[in-house]
């Protein structure tokens, strides 16, 4: 497929720990085609921050690759040495990070700021402060011009998270990954910013991969879906596809959770009663095996594979193949 | 008897006057949920009322007892009725205590130094569904879920009256969050407890809250029963507020009513109704200041009341 | 997660992981055992005086050599090693445990309290160390203890001040404003819950502090300050070797080689602690 941005292939990552590898993530298989919008929904360990800091390739020390490729544009990012990798964060690829109070520095102006991401642009400095100020006004920022001037601690978290989202399009970025950007956010703003992000990926064209644990903001921003737990795919698909019939008990029962889904009092909130299995000392066989309700004794023996279950939509159950319905 | 009337609560560091007279009563066994955004001030409202924060004005009345400004000496034994959950589940947890010091800390501080510890903390753990040889761990080695549960069975180590809960499903996966909603729910049932819970997140509320305020820049702008506000929000922003709650269904890419901006500064605080600026349905008559009237146990202050079925 | 491992030895194993850690241990350790059992390790009396045999290079039976009143300078570093230990032992663990007291007071109590504490901080620390010295020794004289006073004195703002900073990060933290809302006394939150998180930061500047007060007896006995003779010390040796330098250069070396292992043992061993009982560090342990 030509216009296949990224792809992840059967990409395998460990933390090397005292009490043995960690095994982060397994087996990972996606992909985000040009100017598409891909969710990734997973709860705390599933493996999200992993992912991300592997694909920009900004490991912890003990991480190890232990298997598969993360190309971008046809080239494995994996094997690109360090210089060219530089190039592309923050040119091609760039990234908003969930905590908008942390993200800029404290002690530049944020116009300065602005100016330092575009050290590759050969124009002028009037013309680098203009395409802030013009960046500032793409994301809802009133009075662009004036507030170039001002210092982070001057903007409301709100505010910052939106300069965050304009610095990172700057370089007009093949691919924008946005990890949980809204969650540090009141709900009323994070509409603002999933509304403005819907808005500037039509604009800018570009694709982006947002991370949340947030079903409701997944299913209203994004055109596929890609579910994990502890460190692997289980589900993925369009978003109706998986929001409408997913294929896989614990897509099922996440979506069954959200309370936003739940329109009276409920006496009893459904759950998901267990904990994530420890990834240093995975059991055999399926990882959702000791929450799921429908268990069968294969599921214990065998792992089931990221299988396709038609034209976009994939799922690693045993449920969804033939000889268990008999 | 009202458990905790709360009449007027004013407070201000320096200029900032972040409470401009908080009213609300909780009558015992009730749950009473506070939701606002970020700087409305609801977590200055439970911490003035464990007196954590001050209150220049107004009156907070336990049991019928006031405590506005109470010393702390006065405040030590009332310590024991009401007690406080706090935002970060691990977090409010010393991190260098095991979870059976940690659950059995109220005894301690209280000087019920005759009970039989151990026996207490296995109790509690049973109380909230976490097994007994989690006592000997330390907090750094829980996940969320379980953290929090530890923070509930301190919680409610001394049997009290009354809960003060900040964000208690702050940083919980949803799978988890039920989980907890379900535990309080039970709790509070079983014992009898009051709670008063402070949030953003309405999906929570719905399931926890019998009575809901709306904050706003430190003021109550619609107040009732969480059926009443739910059903028929009459107060734009907690209409807007309801409105900025993203459903798990791609096909209900929202009507959504659109809240302009951000809260003004509380240096600055507009004229007339403060919501002004930012409300979709202002009219000219809201320049004036609107008062809090209730109307038949549903609190509201807004000129330009929204009227149930009324769409954007 | 090993729980069944005491929190010193998981510190010390932690330690002992890191190559600079486990220098440093084995330094810190080797002195502190030569300084413990020094007279039952010295080949000769390190104040014992043979004329005979004075200002001698390396040999067998001098390992450094000997100096101008034929004492063996192997036997004195080892012996200046226990001085060493005396004077910055008491000090820096003395100057932590009452800047500790008055730092988390300072950090907690009353605004005026901290102003109050803060002032007198200031005020110790605008003495010149050396001057402060000369004050004391011009009124009671040279001695060990003189020297462990003026240390411990000079050092307590430091601890004091890292002391308060800690706690006021900690004290608007979550876990002791849930402390305070069960209505846990001052004392109870200062010892049981603020100490532990404090601790730790203060034992990493104590095992660095240690080579700077070793250097800063080593100094005051240079200026005859310090400890009296014939008393071995790393800084009378140092002296001693000055002052021959062009007779013998093993006397400097015999004083300055154990200054520069100590410093260098101390720093190491404090630089791994921190990276262990840094608590964000050691949750991915």
């Amino acid at each position: 497929m030509t216009d296949t941005l990224l792809e992840i292939d059967r990409l395998s990552v460990d933390y090397e720990t005292a009490r043995g590898d960690l095994k982060a993530l397994r087996d990972i298989s996606f992909d985000i085609r040009k100017g598409e919008i891909v969710g990734i929904v997973g709860e705390s360990g599933c493996g999200k921050s992993t992912l991300i800091s592997s694909i920009l390739r900004l490991t912890a020390p003990n991480t190890r690759f232990r298997q598969g490729e993360v190309r971008f544009k046809g080239e494995d990012l994996l094997q690109l040495p360090e210089r060219k990798m530089r190039d592309l964060r923050g040119s091609d690829i760039s990234i908003v990070f969930q905590d908008p109070m942390q993200t800029h520095n404290p002690v530049l102006s944020i116009g300065q700021q602005m100016l330092d991401i575009q050290h590759r642009s050969k124009a002028s400095k009037a013309e680098k402060r203009a395409r802030a100020a013009q960046m500032l006004g793409a994301v809802g920022i009133p009075d662009p011009e004036a507030r170039l001037d001002q210092f982070p601690h001057e903007f409301s978290g709100g505010m910052r998270q939106r300069i965050a989202i304009a610095m990172a399009l700057m370089s007009e970025p093949d691919l924008l990954i946005a990890d949980e950007p809204t969650t540090a956010l009141d709900a009323t703003l994070e509409v603002q910013i999933i509304e403005r992000l819907q808005e500037l990926q039509q604009q800018f064209d570009c694709a982006i991969l947002f991370i949340s644990h947030h079903l409701g903001v997944i299913a209203e921003l994004c055109d596929r879906v890609v579910v994990m737990y502890a460190g692997a795919v289980v589900e993925s698909g369009e978003v109706r596809e998986i929001f409408h019939d997913p294929k896989h008990p614990y897509t099922r029962r996440l979506i069954d959770c959200d309370p936003g889904h739940i329109k009276e009092r409920a006496r009893v909130l459904p759950t998901i009663p267990g904990e994530v299995p420890d990834l240093a000392n995975l059991p055999g066989g399926c990882i959702f095996r000791d929450r799921c309700d429908q268990a069968m004794p294969r599921c214990a023996s065998q792992v089931p594979p990221l299988a396709k279950l038609k034209e976009g939509h994939h799922a690693a159950c045993w449920l969804n193949h033939e000889e268990a319905a008999e | 008897m009202t458990l905790l009337d709360v009449k007027n609560l004013k407070t201000s560091y320096g200029p900032v006057n972040v409470l401009a007279g908080v009213s609300f009563a909780v009558e015992p066994g009730e749950t009473y949920a506070l939701v606002g955004e970020s700087g409305s001030g609801k977590t200055t409202v439970i911490r003035a009322i464990a007196g954590m924060a001050p209150a220049q004005e107004g009156s907070v009345k336990f049991d019928g007892q006031e405590i506005r400004g109470a010393s702390e000496r006065t405040l030590r034994p009332l310590r024991k009725d009401i007690a406080m959950m706090f935002q970060d589940p691990v977090g409010s947890l010393s991190p260098r205590l095991t979870i059976r010091s940690l659950i059995t800390e109220p005894y301690r501080i209280q000087g019920m130094k005759d009970r039989d510890l151990d026996a207490e903390a296995r109790r509690l753990l049973e109380m909230v569904n976490l097994p007994s040889h989690f006592a000997d761990r330390y907090p750094y080695q829980l996940s969320g879920g379980q953290a929090r549960r530890v923070g509930v069975a301190r919680a409610l180590a001394l049997e009290p009256k009354l809960i003060l809960a900040d964000e208690p499903t702050a940083g919980l996966d949803v799978s988890v969050q039920g989980e907890l909603l379900n535990l309080m729910n039970d709790l509070r049932e079983r014992l009898g407890l009051a709670m008063v819970i402070i949030t953003h997140n309405l999906n929570v509320v719905r399931h926890v809250a019998d009575r809901m305020g709306i904050l706003y820049l430190g003021r109550l702008v619609e107040e009732g029963s969480t059926e009443a506000v739910f059903h028929d929000p009459r107060h734009p922003y907690t209409r807007c507020l309801l409105s900025a709650n993203p459903e798990p269904d791609p096909d209900a890419r929202l009507e959504r009513i659109a809240l302009k901006g951000e809260p003004p500064s509380l240096l600055k605080r507009p004229s007339g109704c403060e919501f002004r600026e930012r409300c979709p349905f202002a009219q000219e008559i809201c320049t004036q200041t609107p008062q809090w009237e209730v109307d038949n146990g549903h609190g509201l202050r807004c000129l330009a009341p929204l009227h149930q079925g009324r769409a954007a | 997660m090993a729980k069944s491992r005491s929190e010193l030895g998981q510190i010390i194993h932690g330690v002992a992981r890191d190559p600079l850690g486990l220098m440093g241990l084995i330094i810190v350790g080797t002195i502190v055992f030569c300084a413990i059992f020094a007279y039952w390790i010295v080949p000769f009396d390190p104040v014992g005086m043979n004329i005979k045999s004075r200002l001698q290079g390396p040999s067998w039976t001098h390992l450094l050599g000997t100096d101008q009143l034929g004492r063996d300078t192997f036997s004195r570093v080892i012996a200046g090693g226990q001085v060493a230990l005396q004077v910055a032992l008491p000090a820096v663990f003395g100057a932590m445990a009452i800047g500790l007291t008055l730092g988390m007071i300072a950090g907690y109590g009353p605004k005026w309290l901290d102003n109050l504490l803060m002032l007198l901080f200031d005020t110790i620390r605008s003495f010149p160390t050396v001057m402060f010295a000369l004050a004391v020794v011009a009124l009671v004289g040279p001695s060990l203890q003189t020297v462990v006073f003026v240390v411990m004195a000079t050092s307590i703002p430091t601890y004091g001040r890292v002391a308060r900073t800690q706690t006021l990060t900690l004290r608007n933290s979550e876990f002791i404003l849930a402390e305070r809302s069960m209505g846990a006394s001052m004392t109870r939150i200062l010892g049981v819950h603020m100490l532990p998180n404090i601790v730790g930061v203060l034992a990493v500047l104590a095992a660095m502090d240690i080579p700077t007060v070793i250097a800063l007896e080593a100094g005051l006995s240079f200026l005859g300050l310090g400890v009296k003779p014939p008393t071995p010390s790393w800084g009378a040796l140092l002296k001693d070797g000055y002052s021959l330098i062009r007779q013998t250069p093993w006397l400097v070396v015999g004083g300055g080689l154990p200054i520069i292992l100590a410093t260098l043992g101390f720093t190491f061993l404090g630089e791994s602690l921190r990276d262990v009982v840094d608590p964000k560090l050691r949750k991915q342990r």
